[in-house]
């Protein structure tokens, strides 16, 4: 057996794992780690801020499904991930932070930068550790990966005091059998019931109104292209979560794209009026359902989820199957092989009707010559980049206008935090998933309030020559926030307006990135060209745009489908309608 | 918009609020405990009470939950316990014939000959212990369900409870009549 400094085991093990990239920030109760990465054969990512850092591993986790390493040091810097585990917990984002810890004989008596991390972390990661003998160090970070990437993903914490880092022993490193054997009340259930897969079937053959829900569990688990699979042969239309984006082509005829609060009209309608819903890896979210009670209120629900406390949780399930989505989909669509129904003339009256809502209510915006639309640069940023590149959004009106306006054609293409809803997160993933994804063009679209939330990364992003593209849909509000206020606060813009902010160009420029602006329509197809241009450090674009637009539609939180807000302006309609502008 | 007809509602499930025993099995490792308070607390269920100890087996703590709430708490309960990494059983076993014990130590005022006569009466009755004797009180020690020490509690109280405490009920499922109940029989 081999004889090394605890810090060294905890490099070994991530090689073993197969990491190419750590990011995070040392100190003191760390140190020895970062001593022993100086010689690593991975790349080591210094960032400005811990949180930065946990955006940064989980923006690079999601666009390449691996598992993705933040490292910070005991107290302050494990607190500073607290928001980032966060967001990685409500996703399910595979993560493992490996924080250092006071010496062990420090621990408790309050002691220069300590903190109860385990304690802190505990309600927002998957499982954490406190590492106390250096004996259970190799099996603990081996088990830490293994937690965070099988079952329901998430992140995991390893807390290693200093002294533990410091100390030699003799190691070596568990095999994948001791690993599983040493959890022993861990078992994530993958296969599906084969007689609720048969049930399911049956619903699917009879169904005349079904509807696909597919949310980000379909993008974890791989199964986008059983997902496709599953809705051609079936004719059935797909709709996704904001999570879900790319499990299906949105270019595709039977694509209804985003459902929930900002959701296409169609969708909203086709789940409403759906007598079938398939949930595949989507847990019915409140800013998806709205109101429960008239949420698909005449359908029958088929869930898939490899989660079983994601099942029944607020809605009332028919047909349950817990199990891993790629899984169960290809069972499933065995299932329907065996017995196929004439698909295309079932679902003919069905079709007709979502097309019609369609074209009734497209996605849609007021144009403008003279002011920027936020909108319109979505759609330029899709068109200069054939709708191929991978887009990681802050939180706010901007996100939801990047999860509408660009299509997205495959799984991990979109990054935004569904879940949480962290503004301060699209830029720094955005890092992250260019690091990991470098041959892809990588686009953080941003909002004003929600960019300044990690501005410092931008140094990260320079020092590492990391050639991400920033659009900031910079309109001088937190601009979601005054929407909800327009609409249902009597327009009292309380705290919304963001009066002085940076130039950002200029901004961008101190950093030593390339900053650019357009403030006018004509200004916005110019200085995306320019932007694509630009490949060895971040470009920052500051557009200018309409400081009151609002995103529609939208179903007012905790209402249903039917009290959802269209256009502006659109007399005539039914009465349920809020009737904006 | 004529399409949007308001159609019937998605039905909703009962809200039967009842009280539920719940056995875990874990393993009886440093923090495991936090973790499972955590997610009640995290998660607003209410503890009426918790009981955790050793097994027989190395490393594994067995842990009794009451915890009073509708079915779909419960079952969200029992969920998110086997969610944990640590986890090695959850079982609900109200509906399953158990037994439930709790111990309660209880310092009783003993005014004269009378009282102490009386009480003696009661802890006799009850199967209950006096552990301890001063002057002026009596210390009784009691197991039993939920039930008994309540009653014993009701009973003993006119005389004056000068200190108490109370372990939360521990529970396991009857073998024999887990045995009738899958051979049909009804166990009372």
């Amino acid at each position: 057996m081999k004889k090394k400094r605890g810090a060294d085991i905890v490099v070994d093990v991530l090689i073993h794992e197969g990491v190419d990239t750590v990011f995070g920030l040392p100190g003191g109760a760390i140190m020895e780690v970062y001593d022993a990465l100086f010689d690593a054969p991975f790349r080591n990512i210094l960032t400005r801020h811990e949180q930065a850092a946990c955006h940064m591993a989980d923006g690079y986790a999601r666009a390449t499904g691996k598992v993705g390493v933040v490292i910070a040091t005991s107290g302050p810097g494990a607190t500073n991930l607290v928001t980032g585990l966060a967001t990685a917990y409500m996703d399910s984002i595979p993560l493992v932070a490996i924080t250092g810890q006071v010496p062990r004989h420090y621990i408790g008596t309050d002691a220069f930068q300590e903190a109860d991390v385990i304690g802190i972390t505990r309600p927002i990661t998957k499982h954490n550790f406190l590492v106390t003998d250096i004996k259970d160090l190799p099996l603990i970070l081996r088990q830490a990966f293994y937690i965070a990437r099988t079952g329901r993903p998430g992140p995991v914490l390893v807390d290693i005091p200093k002294d533990i880092t410091q100390q030699v022993a003799e190691y070596y490193i568990p095999s994948d059998e001791e690993v599983k054997e040493s959890l022993p009340g861990y078992n994530p259930h993958v296969e599906g019931n084969p007689v609720q897969i048969k049930k399911a079937a049956e619903l699917i053959r009879k169904a005349t109104r079904p509807v696909l829900y597919v949310g980000g569990g379909a993008i974890l688990s791989g199964a986008a292209e059983e997902v496709t699979k599953l809705a051609r042969l079936t004719k059935i239309p797909v709709t996704t979560t904001n999570m879900g984006k790319g499990a299906f082509p949105e270019t595709d005829p039977l694509s209804l794209h985003m459902l929930g609060m900002h959701g296409t009209y169609y969708a909203n309608m086709a789940v409403y009026h759906s007598d079938l819903l398939i949930a595949v890896g989507s847990r019915f979210d409140d800013r998806v359902t709205g109101k429960i009670s008239e949420f698909a209120p005449e359908a029958k629900i088929i869930h898939i989820d490899i989660d079983p406390a994601s099942i029944s949780k607020t809605i009332t399930v028919d047909v349950p199957i817990v199990g891993d989505v790629k899984n169960v989909l290809q069972k499933l669509i065995k299932e329907l092989e065996e017995k196929p129904v004439e698909w295309v003339a079932a679902r003919e009256n069905w079709l007709k009707q979502i097309q019609e809502w369609k074209e009734k209510h497209p996605l849609s915006y007021r144009k403008s010559d003279k002011i920027i639309k936020p909108q319109y640069v979505i759609e330029e940023i899709y068109n200069i980049t054939n709708g191929d590149a991978i887009i990681s959004a802050g939180v706010g009106q901007h996100q939801m206008w990047a999860a509408m306006f660009y299509k997205y054609s495959y799984p991990r293409q979109f990054l935004n935090s569904g879940g949480l809803g962290t503004m301060g997160f699209g830029f720094p993933a955005s890092v992250g998933a260019k690091i990991g994804r470098p041959e892809k063009t990588v686009f953080a679209i941003e909002g004003d309030g929600s960019f300044i939330m990690n501005i410092q990364d931008l140094a990260t992003a320079v020092q590492y020559r990391v050639p991400v593209k920033i659009a900031i849909i910079n309109n001088g509000f937190l601009g979601m926030v005054r929407q909800w206020q327009q609409f249902f606060y009597d327009s009292r813009y309380a705290s919304v307006c963001l009066s002085v902010q940076p130039d950002f160009v200029k901004l961008a420029e101190s950093f030593g990135a390339v900053g650019l602006r357009a403030t006018k329509p004509s200004e916005v197809r110019e200085v995306l060209a320019k932007a694509m241009e630009i490949n060895d450090r971040p470009v920052l674009i500051d557009f200018v745009v309409d400081r009151e637009e609002n995103v529609l539609p939208m179903v007012p939180a905790g209402k249903s489908y039917r009290d959802m807000i269209l256009t502006p302006k659109q007399k005539g309609e039914a009465e349920t309608m809020y009737l904006v502008g | 918009m004529s399409e949007i007809k308001v159609l019937k509602e998605r039905p909703q499930p009962e809200k039967k609020i009842g009280r539920h025993v719940i056995t875990v099995k874990v393993q009886h490792n440093f923090g495991v405990l936090a973790r499972i308070t955590g997610l009640f607390a995290g998660r607003g269920y209410n503890i009426e009470s918790l009981t955790v100890g050793r097994t027989h087996e190395p490393n594994i703590a067995r842990i009794t939950i009451v915890v009073e709430g509708d079915e779909r708490v419960i079952e969200q309960i029992i969920k998110q316990l086997r969610k944990l990494i640590e986890t090695l059983r959850v079982r609900n076993i109200t509906d399953i014939p158990h037994i439930e014990r709790e111990l309660a130590l209880i310092k009783i005022h003993t005014e004269n000959d009378r009282t102490r006569d009386e009480i003696m009466r009661l802890v006799n009755i009850f199967r209950a212990k006096v552990v301890d004797v001063s002057t002026d009180t009596y210390t009784v020690e009691i197991t039993g369900d939920e039930d008994k020490i309540e009653a014993f509690i009701s009973l003993i109280k006119p005389f004056g409870i000068k200190e108490m405490a109370r372990t939360g009920t521990l529970a396991m499922v009857r073998e024999s009549a887990t045995t009738k109940v899958i051979m049909g029989e009804r166990f009372d």
